[in-house]
């Protein structure tokens, strides 16, 4: 890690659904400027990890800090599956609510703004696409539109829930090139990924969580073949009749 | 000529029950298209049925208490379907039932209650009267009770558009900014039990969902964005509010059905000829585009 300001950090936090721990007495922090995907197995948490530093989930145990942003300003980008495709909502307008900060519900939307939108799309490879319908358009494209969301939110700490799922080859590149970008501007990235490829391509450091920590550090040393193991045990094991926590990690 | 004028504008310059009829459709169209249309896109079609009947039980209350007052009735029945749009948002909030089985479960006791208030204490007829209305006998307090709704609903809708429409279509975006969308869909259910309260004067309880969720599934198939779909879904009200009137005055039926039926005539004709996906539009241009 190149600068050690902590952008986010975590103590003990345990998050649960149904008082079964979904995150488990989790402490870590993500510098300022980092570049970090969180990895582990389906039902490690790593959703859950994202939507707690975005504020959408209260920690039963533990807190989260945020230093230097507040949560209202965390860029977040939630999976693509919980989105009505079907919504009667333009191209444009989905861009602009990445604007909320400013705009809130009532203020104006100048003609600046729109500008931007238009920019952001063209950023993101959607030039013209403002005044499409949202569900006419393909998963991808869709996807593209949510980082054009992001990035017009200009915001210093970005958020990204599996941004890569149902999306072809093409987009992918394009969209962890747009990451990359952010990352040269000194914003702090935190990506939930699957593909373990990538990561080790694109993404300097990485955390593997299989409901507790596993490992946090440079992806190298994180996704060795003995810590993808150990998560994987660690996250089968879901005990139906377990007893109450008392330990701390 | 004539043979038109009778049958389309006579009835309403020789009565002022019919003026007052037309001028009542009209108020309700423009609260209930736009109710309509965000029922159907938070996917709560359903909930505006369940939300007209757990208004029953205030009514009669309020009957009980004052007879037939309009504004004791009125207020009863806002109590009541705002008592059970509250109770069900904090039960799917707090608890793992969704939403729409929680308004179902309120909906059902709110009836039962209601059935058992009208039966214990009032003539069939009144129940008849509540459960289908009597648009024909509108009178001036019903008038501007209904106008009042009205004009609240489009101004409230204007403030809370944004934050309503971002609420439906990305909630936990919204949630992650602090938008605050929670108060949107409590602001939305208050509008939508003003508008049954206003619609059941009229219409009765079950018919004022009719013109509230008709004319809103008919809309899909003409509009493609928020404010057309909306303005789409109020003409068509207020088109079936006129004809189901001409209807029942022509023919002698009972005015709140007609309405409605008319409403459902639209609907069917749009899912066949509308050009947004309807049938027959697709049927028709098999043949794709140029890629």
């Amino acid at each position: 890690m190149t600068v050690s300001v902590p952008m986010v950090s975590l103590r003990d936090v345990t998050v649960a659904y149904d008082r079964h721990p979904a995150i488990h007495h989790l402490s870590c922090f993500f510098a300022k400027g980092c570049l970090t995907a969180v990895v582990g197995p389906n039902g490690a948490g790593k959703s859950t990890l994202v939507k707690s530093i975005a504020g959408l989930l209260r920690p039963l145990e533990g807190h989260v800090r945020l230093n230097g942003v507040e949560h209202r300003d965390v860029a977040y980008l939630p999976q693509l599956a919980n989105i009505d495709d079907s919504f009667p909502i333009s191209v444009r307008d989905v861009v602009l609510l990445g604007l909320w900060r400013r705009t809130g519900a009532f203020g104006e939307i100048s003609k600046a703004m729109c500008d931007e939108a238009s920019k952001a799309l063209s950023t993101v490879g959607l030039d013209g696409f403002e005044e499409r319908a949202f569900g006419s358009v393909s998963a991808g494209q869709r996807q593209r539109v949510l980082f054009a969301r992001v990035l017009i939110a200009d915001s210093q700490l970005i958020l990204l829930d599996e941004p890569f799922s149902a999306v072809d080859s093409r987009t992918v590149a394009d969209l962890i090139r747009l990451i990359e970008r952010w990352h040269g501007e000194g914003r702090t990235v935190i990506a939930v990924l699957h593909d373990h490829e990538q990561v080790r391509r694109h993404f300097p450091d990485s955390l593997l969580l299989a409901r507790e920590l596993v490992a946090q550090g440079a992806t190298s040393d994180v996704l060795s073949p003995a810590n993808l193991l150990r998560a994987r045990a660690m996250s089968e094991a879901w005990d139906e009749d377990a007893d109450v926590c008392r330990g701390a990690a | 000529m004539t043979v038109l004028y009778d049958w389309l504008i006579g009835p309403f310059a020789d009565f002022s029950f019919m003026r007052r009829a037309l001028v009542a459709c009209l108020a309700l169209s423009l609260g209930s298209g736009a109710m309509g249309v965000f029922l159907v896109l938070r996917r709560m079609s359903l909930i505006g049925d369940t939300m007209a009947h757990s208004v029953l039980p205030g009514a009669a209350i309020g009957f009980m208490l004052a007879g037939v007052s309009l504004p004791a009735m009125s207020l009863g029945g806002f109590v009541a379907g705002l008592l059970v749009a509250l109770a069900s948002g904090l039960v799917s909030r707090f608890t793992p039932l969704k939403e729409d089985a929680s308004f179902a479960s309120f909906f059902m006791i709110s009836l039962a209650i209601g059935v058992l208030l009208v039966s214990t204490h009032g003539s069939t007829v009144d129940l008849m009267h509540v459960l289908f209305g009597s648009i024909l006998a509108v009178d001036d307090s019903s008038l501007i009770l209904m106008a009042s709704v009205a004009s609240v609903t489009l101004l409230l809708l204007a403030v809370i558009f944004r934050g309503l429409v971002a609420e439906c279509f990305d909630p936990l975006y919204l949630r992650a900014v602090k938008g605050r969308g929670g108060v949107y869909h409590v602001l939305f259910l208050v509008l939508v039990v003003l508008n049954m309260v206003s619609g059941f004067q009229a219409l009765g309880t079950l018919m004022a969902v009719g013109l509230m969720m008709l004319p809103a599934t008919a809309a899909r198939f003409w509009a493609r964005q928020v404010w057309s779909l909306i303005f789409v879904a109020t003409l068509t009200a207020f088109v079936s509010g006129y004809i189901g009137l001409v209807l029942s005055y022509q023919y002698n039926l009972p005015s709140g059905p007609a309405i409605v039926l008319v409403a459902g005539m639209i609907y069917l004709i749009s899912i066949a000829v509308g050009p947004r996906d309807g049938i027959f539009l697709r049927l028709l241009t098999r043949r794709h585009l140029r890629s």
